[in-house]
């Protein structure tokens, strides 16, 4: 055991020399998902730097007629609580699935609970979306709206594409199985997500805590 | 009900329609371009069916294959060049006859310009490089395919799918007359708001993201396919720029999606992010644009540096002097290049101190310039130079492009660039860089690296005829241009009031002429050598002593590239085996050879993007959405589709590498003073020169 994990070089599979061209596809593959994560940062970057030449502009209505606190902390929560579900679903795929043999019910499970989190997330997000609008805080009201609504609504967007995504590799194993492309589907899907839950926290700490500090 | 299906079209929106309503000169010219696409259309349609060519061109659009796809590239970038020069000769032209105002309107003339610049950045010097580097990144490396074979095809999808944007603007609608940096609240809703700016946005936007891919791809592709031995250091130096490009893609191309992006909102759903009111505010454009613009300028360049460098080393039979100077200089640039983007706007209010900043970090640049210039020459030196094509392009290059980064010296100065910002002096500086850099490396690569994958050279007489060409034409149609800017004509100007411009702006309209003859003459280069492919065959691959792997398979290359990939223990491998004299030894060992097999991935998604950028464009909503749906189906659905694979059975590779290793053992080698006649077949008889 100590042997194959020392050897594989990708902590979601139980990938070695041994495994020749599975090996080699699968550093491509992650490799490759990675350096196209480091784009999409950069995206990310510039709609935060918008954001943040706005900031100073951000009145009537700002931060403290819009932020919904509270709600803020429960997305925050639940996309958390859904980076750990996922992580979970990444080591089941590596301690259960090592052998080939065990069933892929737990990963299931572990992936659809992520998604339900998700969904919780995404619930909270629109309702406050759609609160701020009401409260005189649609995006075309200013300059900084237009940046807020972006900036939260690409991650928003981008936290979307994610579920869907999630719940295509679950019909993929079940129609399938665990083979090994929806390994290396499931794997960039991992990275995926947990870059979303960085980026969440830079837009809780700067958007949110910072606009109202 | 109409209004539904067809948005903001109209009968009017179409050109021709315009033309029999009013006609003038502007809308007839409009016209008459807007009428060969149409006509070229119903052409090509006509050919293909006359030869029976629907099923191959259908191979070729379906096929994942590295030197196809760069093919594609090319012949996509060769159709854009043709619109860009001509659209060049016409604003030439009007200029030479432009005193108190020439024959187009103001506002053709700025679709002109717009069009132009746009075309000639984002549709040809991009794809010409991408299908370059396509071509000759993976044979060079080592290896049969790039990293993401069919994350390549959707890349092209995507391009061609601005390029289709970009096209049918001239037929349906009108082109922004933002010039090619699109600046609001210029391109805003409130200034402009007809669909001008939104064919800009998609069009770049669109073509855009098949940039960023291809960056990830090739760079994923640079890192992880290298064959056996072949390590950093050992990397042939266009590789080596390849990657350097890949990596400015990887981070510079989010900033001009997200710009891109924000003024859409702003367009469409009325958001405030460069409006002049409600706290918008436009100079996030120009700092994001030019975030991406100044490595853009780079991401051109540095390929052809890297054409250069294979060009001084080949062609004059030696290492390349100076190796590792001329990588560390190259990923100097890569990274200044992001540090000096404010020297596009020294007049838009920030302090002397920040301007001076960026002044000094500008100037740096030409530092890691300047090193790669001395290791060019030092290349030459004591070498057998051949004064063919590619070398009257590298001699073109030394002091073209050596006076054009002088002039980028000059204003990077921001005392003296406050005067010479949006004069004709710019436009002679980045028209001197582009295209005795970016073009000429272009041009020259195409002649070096054709025979590789067509197996016929091109003819050196007519490449040389079109190599002078471009430097005169040149010469002429710019240099007045750094006189007329001086004397205080400004850019993008369709009139002018000076007497004392006009005979330089005569000469400028000649040299656009010239310019014009170069572009045919590389459509005749071009033809005559199909014509006379019999006797430029060059089945042995290695028509100019080449040293490095890729011309160490045949010509032109089979799908697989390398029966059995090369192993390398040093730079310059094959001139090293050649030395040797091991470089066609028999193999022992062939296996069967694993190859991705054709998908209609990346031409469904092409028309997916365009249906969705025709859909905005035109507020078809309709369209927009079912686009939009259709290409997340169409991934959805190949995700579930297994990957298939062609497999080239041993035996079949066997045959054909060992009938070429052996005519390559038992054939007589031509030396240098052949290379320019039949005599050459591709094998070379060394005469290094240590
Ligand atoms: C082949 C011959 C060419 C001719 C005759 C030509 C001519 C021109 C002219 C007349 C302008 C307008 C200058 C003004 O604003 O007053 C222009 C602008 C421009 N050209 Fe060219 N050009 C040529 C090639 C190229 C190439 C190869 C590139 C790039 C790959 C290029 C990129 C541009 C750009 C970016 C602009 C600026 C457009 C703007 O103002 O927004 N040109 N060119
Ligand atoms: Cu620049």
């Amino acid at each position: 055991m100590s042997f194959s994990i020392r050897k594989s070089l990708h902590p979601g599979l139980n990938l070695g020399e041994e495994h020749g061209d599975d090996h080699l596809e699968a550093e491509t593959s992650v490799f490759g998902f990675w350096v196209f994560m480091m784009s999409d940062l950069v995206t990310f970057g510039m709609f935060f730097a918008v954001f943040a030449t706005t900031m100073p502009l951000a009145c009537c209505p700002g931060p403290k007629e819009l932020f919904d606190l509270g709600s803020v902390a429960w997305q925050t929560g639940f996309l958390l609580a859904s980076s750990l579900t996922s992580g979970m679903a990444i080591l089941t795929l590596k301690q259960e699935h090592a052998t080939r043999s065990a069933s892929t019910k737990k990963l299931i499970f572990w992936l659809l609970l992520t998604v339900l989190l998700g969904c919780g997330f995404l619930y909270r997000e629109i309702s406050d979306f759609i609160a701020m609008a009401a409260a005189g805080g649609p995006p075309t009201r200013s300059g900084y709206l237009s940046a807020l609504w972006s900036l939260v609504g690409l991650h928003g967007l981008h936290v979307t594409s994610g579920l869907i995504w999630c719940l295509v590799i679950v019909a993929g194993i079940l129609v399938r199985g665990v083979d090994m492309r929806w390994k290396l589907t499931l794997l960039r899907w991992a990275v995926f997500w947990h870059f979303l839950d960085v980026v969440w926290i830079a837009i809780f700490s700067f958007v949110f805590l910072g606009g109202l500090l | 009900m109409l209004d539904a299906i067809f948005g903001r079209l109209t009968w009017d929106s179409i050109i021709l329609v315009q033309a029999v309503e009013e006609p003038n000169i502007n809308t007839l010219i409009t016209a008459s371009a807007a009428a060969m696409m149409p006509v070229g259309g119903v052409m090509i349609v006509a050919l293909l069916t006359w030869m029976k060519w629907w099923k191959p061109l259908f191979e070729w659009l379906t096929s994942v294959d590295h030197k196809k796809i760069g093919t594609m590239y090319i012949i996509f970038a060769v159709i854009m060049l043709f619109r860009g020069v001509v659209e060049g000769m016409l604003m030439r032209a009007n200029q030479a006859v432009g005193l108190n105002g020439g024959f187009l309107s103001s506002d053709h003339f700025n679709q002109l310009f717009t069009t132009h610049g746009t075309n000639m950045i984002f549709f040809v010097a991009m794809p010409f490089l991408f299908g370059l580097i396509n071509i000759v990144v993976p044979l060079q490396i080592g290896a049969r395919d790039v990293a993401f074979p069919r994350l390549n095809q959707i890349s092209l999808g995507l391009t061609a799918a601005g390029g289709f944007l970009f096209m049918i603007s001239l037929m349906v609608g009108e082109f922004s007359t933002g010039g090619w940096t699109g600046y609001p609240s210029f391109t805003g809703r409130l200034v402009n708001p007809g669909v001008g700016p939104d064919y800009y946005i998609l069009a770049i936007a669109i073509s855009g993201i098949g940039s960023t891919l291809t960056g990830v791809n090739f760079s994923v592709t640079i890192y992880k396919l290298r064959t056996a031995g072949m390590s950093f250091m050992r990397m042939p130096l266009f590789t080596w720029t390849a990657l350097c490009t890949s990596i400015l893609l990887i981070f510079a191309m989010p900033p001009l999606t997200a710009c891109c992006a924000m003024l859409g909102l702003d367009r469409f759903l009325g958001f405030h992010f460069f409006t002049n009111d409600m706290g918008g505010n436009l100079m996030n454009f120009i700092n994001l644009f030019w975030m991406f613009g100044h490595p853009e300028v780079y991401i051109l360049v540095l390929p052809a540096f890297g054409v250069m460098s294979e060009i001084a080393s080949t062609y004059s039979g030696k290492r390349l002097y100076g190796y590792t100077s001329i990588v560390a200089a190259t990923m100097c640039i890569a990274v200044l290049s992001f540090t000096v983007w404010l020297h596009h706007f020294f007049t838009m209010g920030q302090s002397a101190t920040v301007n001076a900043a960026f002044g000094v970090a500008t100037m740096l640049i030409a530092i890691p310039t300047g090193v790669k210039i001395y290791d060019w020459l030092a290349t030459l030196w004591g070498g057998r130079i051949r004064f063919t094509a590619p070398m009257i392009y590298l001699c073109g290059f030394f002091v073209l492009f050596t006076i054009g980064g002088l002039s980028g010296v000059i204003l990077a100065s921001p005392t003296l660039d406050y005067q010479l910002h949006n004069s004709q002096f710019l436009v002679a500086h980045f028209h001197n860089v582009i295209i005795p850099g970016v073009l000429f490396g272009i041009l020259a690569g195409i002649h070096i690296w054709f025979p590789k994958i067509y197996g016929f050279r091109l003819m050196e007489g007519l490449s040389r005829i079109t190599a002078f060409l471009w430097a005169i034409g040149f010469i002429l149609a710019f240099m007045p241009l750094y006189q007329t800017g001086l004397m205080g004509m400004t850019r993008r100007t369709v009139a002018y009031e000076d007497p004392a411009l006009v005979p330089w702006m005569i000469v400028s309209g000649v040299g656009s002429l010239i310019l014009g003859l170069a572009f045919l003459s590389i459509l005749v280069t071009i033809l005559v050598s199909v014509l006379n492919r019999k006797k430029l065959m060059v089945p042995f691959g290695d028509p100019w002593d080449g040293r490095t792997l890729e011309w160490w398979t045949p010509a032109p290359t089979p799908e697989w590239n390398f029966a059995v990939l090369p192993k390398v223990e040093c730079r310059d491998a094959f001139a090293d085996a050649k030395e040797k004299g091991t470089a066609y030894q028999p193999i022992e060992k062939y296996d069967d050879i694993e190859m991705p097999s054709n998908t209609y991935y990346g031409f469904i998604i092409m028309i997916m993007a365009s249906g969705l950028g025709f859909g905005l464009v035109w507020h078809m909503w309709w369209l927009a959405i079912l686009s939009l749906l259709g290409a997340i189906t169409t991934a959805i659905t190949y995700a579930f589709l297994p990957q298939k694979h062609n497999v080239i059975p041993a035996a079949e590779v066997r045959e054909i590498d060992e009938a070429w290793r052996r005519a390559a053992r038992e054939g007589r080698g031509i030396t240098r003073d052949d290379e320019g006649n039949q005599a050459n077949q591709g094998l070379a008889c060394p005469d290094n020169i240590k």
